[in-house]
This record gives C-alpha cells, structure tokens and sequence, in this order.
C-alpha cells in the first residue's frame, strides 16, 4: 500500500499542481520522485506533527491540497486537536495519510500500534474516514480525494500486502463498498488492510457450506447506507472485520447505524481488536492470530455464531 | 528597547485617538457580554491598530482577495478586539458589535471559522496561530502570490510546543514573510507568566530558534508601524517581534491587574474608563 500511494501521489503532483506532500520525517527514499519532480511541493516537517497539520490546514485554506504523511499514531492522536480544529472545523481540504494502521507494525509494540484511530477521527465533524483494502483502493481513494473538498483521513497497512483486485478500479467512489466476492449466507464487511484475512474467512465458509459475501467497506464515513440497508435485509449475519478495536471503528459505526434506522442489530457480529493493549513481541501474523483475526479465527467465529 | 527614544510623529497621535476608540468599543462589548479577557484585548489593542491602519495590505471590500496580507489572532481570547477592530476598519457592520456574545449570532467568545469577514483562522486554543500561519506563507510562496502573515501570539501561548514546532520549520523553510508579535503582558490566566513557565528571555529563545527577534514597545505606534511595515526585513528570517505591553492597557484601574482576566466592568467603571480614554 505504502508504495502504491508514494507512486499515485507522484502522479499526481505532476498532473495537479495543487498537490502538496508533507512528510513527517519518514519514508527515506520514498518519496524521491515527488521531490524530483516537485521539489517545490515537498516538505519533510521533522518529528513535529501538530505543526504538520497546522501547516497543512494553512496551505488547504489558501487553495492548495497537502496530503500529510507518517506513522498511524503520530499523524493521528499525536495532533488529535490540530485534525479537528485546523482541519475539520475550518473545513480545509487536507489529506492526512496514515501509514501502518491497525497491527501493521505489531513488532514495534503499541507506541506504533493503532487500533482507536478511526474512532477517534470519526466523530470529528467534516471528516471523512477511508480504509483501503490494497493498493489499488490506495490509488483509487487518492484520486477520489483530491476530486471532492472535505477534509480526509485515510489509513492505511505498510507495503507488501496481498493485492485483491486485478486492476485499477475505475468507478471508485468514496462512500460506495466495493462486493470482492458473491455469497448469500453471510456478508463480511471488511475495512482496511485485513481484507486478505476477511477473504480467506469467506473461502474456509464456503467450505464448511457456508456462502460468504465478501465486501471491501473502505469508506467508514461516510457509510455506504444501500450497501448495509441489503445486507441486513438478505443476510441472516452481518460481520464486521477491522484491525480496529471494537470500539468505534466501523463495527461500532455499522452498529449505531443499525440502531438508528431500525435494522435487525442481532445480525451484527463485530470482530476487531480487544478493548486492550499487545504488549507482547511478535509480527503482524502473529498478533492477527492471537487477537482472533487471522482468517481461520474470523472463519471459526461466523461458523459458531451462525 | 531597540529603538531610541524618538518624539512621536503626528501620525502617531492619529493611531492613538483610533486605539482609543477601540479600547472604549471593547471594554462596552466585555460590560454588555460579561465576558472574560479584558485585559488581554487591551494589551494587544496598539498592535491591532498599527497593524489594520498602516501596516497591512487588506481591503475590506474584499476580504478574500488572494495576494492579501494574512493576519491571524492567535490570542483568540482576545476576541472582543479583533472583532471591535474588524469592525471599525470595514470588514462587517459596526452594528453587528452589539451582538457579540449574544445568542444566534457571529460573534463568539472566540473567533469562528469560515464565517467573519477577516477572521483569517479560528482560534481559541492556543498553539495554532502560527502553523497555519507559516502554511499560508508557504503557499504564497509555492503559487508565486506575495503576501506577508503576521500572527499575534500571547506570552502564556509560548506554552504551547506547537508554537516551537513552526518556529523551527519556519526558520528552517527561511520564511522571511512571516511575522510574529508577541503581546507580552506578562500575565497568563493565573499567574505571571514568567514564573508559571521560563519564558525569559524571550527574545533569546526566539533568536536561538532562528528568527529575526526584537523587543519593541508594545505600545509605540510609530516603532510598531516601522517593524511591521519592514517585513520581509532582509535579514533572510521570520520575524519576531518581543512587544512588551501592559495587561488592561489604557484604563489605570485595569493596567497589569490580572484580575481583569475575568472581570467586567460595571457601569460606573465604564464611565471611568471612557473618561481616562479621553473620549468624555
């Protein structure tokens, strides 16, 4: 993912002259295109985050489109208050770009994990939340960004991981989930970079009998309402899947939603990350499958809630 | 004090009838409101005038104008005196002054975002002034349009890190646009603010983070006129101007009286003030 969205940004600072990217002191090398290509536009901001934003927020006011980049936590909770008044509150177009969300650095231990991210920038007014599934939805989310003008946080895993779909996806939008694959017994919603995982849990299903829709939820705000409104209506279970807490990620957001407009809320299982810290060492597969979320465990949780 | 002592020039006079008046429409906004920070509005009053009178490159008839000089209150507290000088200079109905405060209206306690003709960011927290400042002057200069950003900045605000991340990136980035005054009053909410945080010296600390620093007289309209209107200076740095100013300035009974943090004026107190302000 990491890659694909250093390779689309270059792109397009080329085509958009708008595009500024502002870095906070990570991806050595990474970005050497853009800075070639553009080195008026290219800003390393040093380990100083709040001031990333403030000064992001500063250029989005005054017409330009930064996109600011680091690691999860420090582009996120780390400048908390700068996200929600520079950005949000002042309406101000500017693209905050989170690299190893969830567990994708679980080796580093949870000064690096993010597991409450998308909670806490979901309730900020004005934001709109993305979590791509691979590098093709990195690509496609970017493009869709710098075409609309609210503030986004988009997050995303490292590099490396499996790619889902064969190509670009041409009608990508923001807010419309994207079916990966076709089933009529359960239906996963799965957001971010555990799409493989969710992937996986649907083909040990199908094995077991059980015919599993898989869906790319990228966009946890705005919800894609048709997309949830036919899933509880046809399925007998809805399953939400994010390397996310339970807490208020998208299995809390599908959860409100479910409340609020009356669908069947006992449908709805929520697999995410535990209301606690890993402190234990270890890599992103392995943390996955003591939390539960590698696909066996996603697979063997629907089979005994169904 | 960098500058000699120097007679005023009649221009000088000018300003200081306009800061008057100013003073007065604040301290009839605070009495009308029962709101806080006074004091903190009066102490930057000098500032403002210099800055909206003679130092900024504005037109109130057009407010968004892409090549306008940006000023940003950062002291947001000190709503009342950016509003009462928004106001006077053009920006929104003098009228509009009486509903500060009140309900339903665009006039908070703090500056609102996208919403005030003027108000250049929202502020009220503090810390953000100058980020989004330096990221306004950096977009002058990546769309080649010239304009300065001045950001007024409290002294209890240098508490904020945030206003040390910018000062590094901005003297990093040689971003000679951008100025920053700070109103040095020498009081923060409860206390001075040199003993609730090692601010001094002031001036040094800006310096070392690698701007152009001066002290100035807060509350010299002709120093103030001069070092605003010479940014960019030359000197190849942002600059800060240290502007030492007394909190509640103008009315004796106010003057470096923290309580008038939070107080307001009672009726008499404001005849008083006018009085003292010379507009009886």
């Amino acid at each position: 993912m990491r890659n694909a969205f250093a390779d689309e940004l270059t792109k397009l600072g080329q085509e958009d002259d708008r595009v500024v990217m502002l870095s906070g002191d990570i991806g050595n090398r990474l970005f050497d295109k853009f800075k070639d290509a553009q080195p008026e536009r290219f800003f390393n901001c040093g380990v100083a985050e709040q001031n990333m934003i403030g000064v992001a927020a500063g250029m989005a006011m005054n017409g330009l489109r930064p996109v600011a980049y680091t690691i999860t936590p420090f582009v996120t909770t780390r400048c908390l208050e700068q996200i929600r008044v520079d950005a949000a509150y002042h309406e101000a177009p500017v693209t905050v770009v989170a690299v190893g969300a969830g567990l994708a650095y679980a080796g580093l231990g949870p000064t690096h994990h993010a597991c409450e991210d998308m909670s806490f920038l979901r309730t900020i007014p004005n934001m709109v939340v993305i979590a791509p599934g691979d590098a093709w939805e990195v690509r496609a989310a970017l493009r869709a960004i710098m075409r609309q003008d609210r503030p986004v946080y988009m997050r995303m895993g490292k590099k490396g991981e499996p790619v889902i779909h064969p190509g670009p996806i041409e009608d990508f939008e923001i807010g419309k989930a994207i079916v990966i694959e076709e089933g009529e017994d359960v239906c996963l919603l799965s957001t971010g970079n555990i799409l493989p995982e969710a992937i996986e849990a649907g083909k040990l299903l199908r094995a077991q009998g059980i015919s599993a829709r898989v869906v790319s939820f990228h966009t946890v705000k705005p919800l894609d309402e048709a997309c949830l409104s036919e899933a509880f209506s046809n399925f007998k279970r809805v399953v939400t899947v994010e390397e996310h807490s339970v807490i208020g990620g998208l299995g809390g957001a599908v959860a409100e939603w479910a409340v609020d407009s009356g669908a069947d809320a006992r449908k709805l299982l929520r697999i995410g990350t535990p209301d606690k810290f890993f402190k234990l060492s270890g890599e992103q597969e392995f943390a996955r499958d003591r939390l539960g979320l590698s696909g066996e465990h996603i697979a063997a949780r629907i089979a005994a809630a169904k | 004090m960098e500058a000699a002592a120097m007679a005023d020039s009649p221009d000088a006079d000018v300003l200081r009838a306009q800061a008057a008046r100013l003073r007065y429409r604040v301290i009839e906004m605070c009495h009308a409101s029962k709101s806080a920070h006074l004091g903190s509005s009066l102490s930057c009053i000098d500032v403002l005038t210099a800055a909206y009178w003679r130092v900024l490159n504005i037109d109130p008839a057009n407010p968004q104008d892409p090549g306008r000089d940006r000023f940003i209150l950062s002291k947001g507290h000190a709503a009342m005196a950016i509003y009462a000088t928004l106001a006077m200079r053009g920006f929104f109905p003098e009228e509009e002054l009486l509903t500060y405060n009140k309900d339903d209206g665009r006039l908070a306690e703090h500056p609102p975002a996208n919403m005030l003709p003027g108000i250049e960011a929202a502020t009220g927290s503090l810390g953000h002034g100058l980020p989004i400042g330096v990221g306004m002057a950096l977009s002058s200069r990546i769309k080649g349009i010239d304009h300065r950003v001045f950001a007024l900045l409290s002294d209890g605000e240098n508490n904020e890190g945030s206003n040390w991340e910018a000062a590094m990136f901005a003297a990093a980035q040689k971003l000679e646009n951008v100025c920053v005054i700070v109103d040095y009053n020498k009081w923060q909410a409860t206390g001075r603010s040199n003993e609730t945080l090692a601010l001094a010296p002031l001036r040094e600390k800006w310096a070392a983070f690698g701007w152009d620093a001066h002290e100035v007289d807060g509350h010299d309209m002709d120093q103030l006129v001069r070092m605003m209107s010479d940014v960019p200076n030359g000197s190849g740095k942002p600059v800060a101007l240290i502007a030492h100013t007394v909190k509640g300035k103008g009315v004796s009974f106010m003057e470096d009286d923290n309580n008038w943090h939070y107080r307001a004026p009672n009726a008499e107190e404001v005849v008083q003030a006018r009085r003292e302000l010379g507009l009886a």
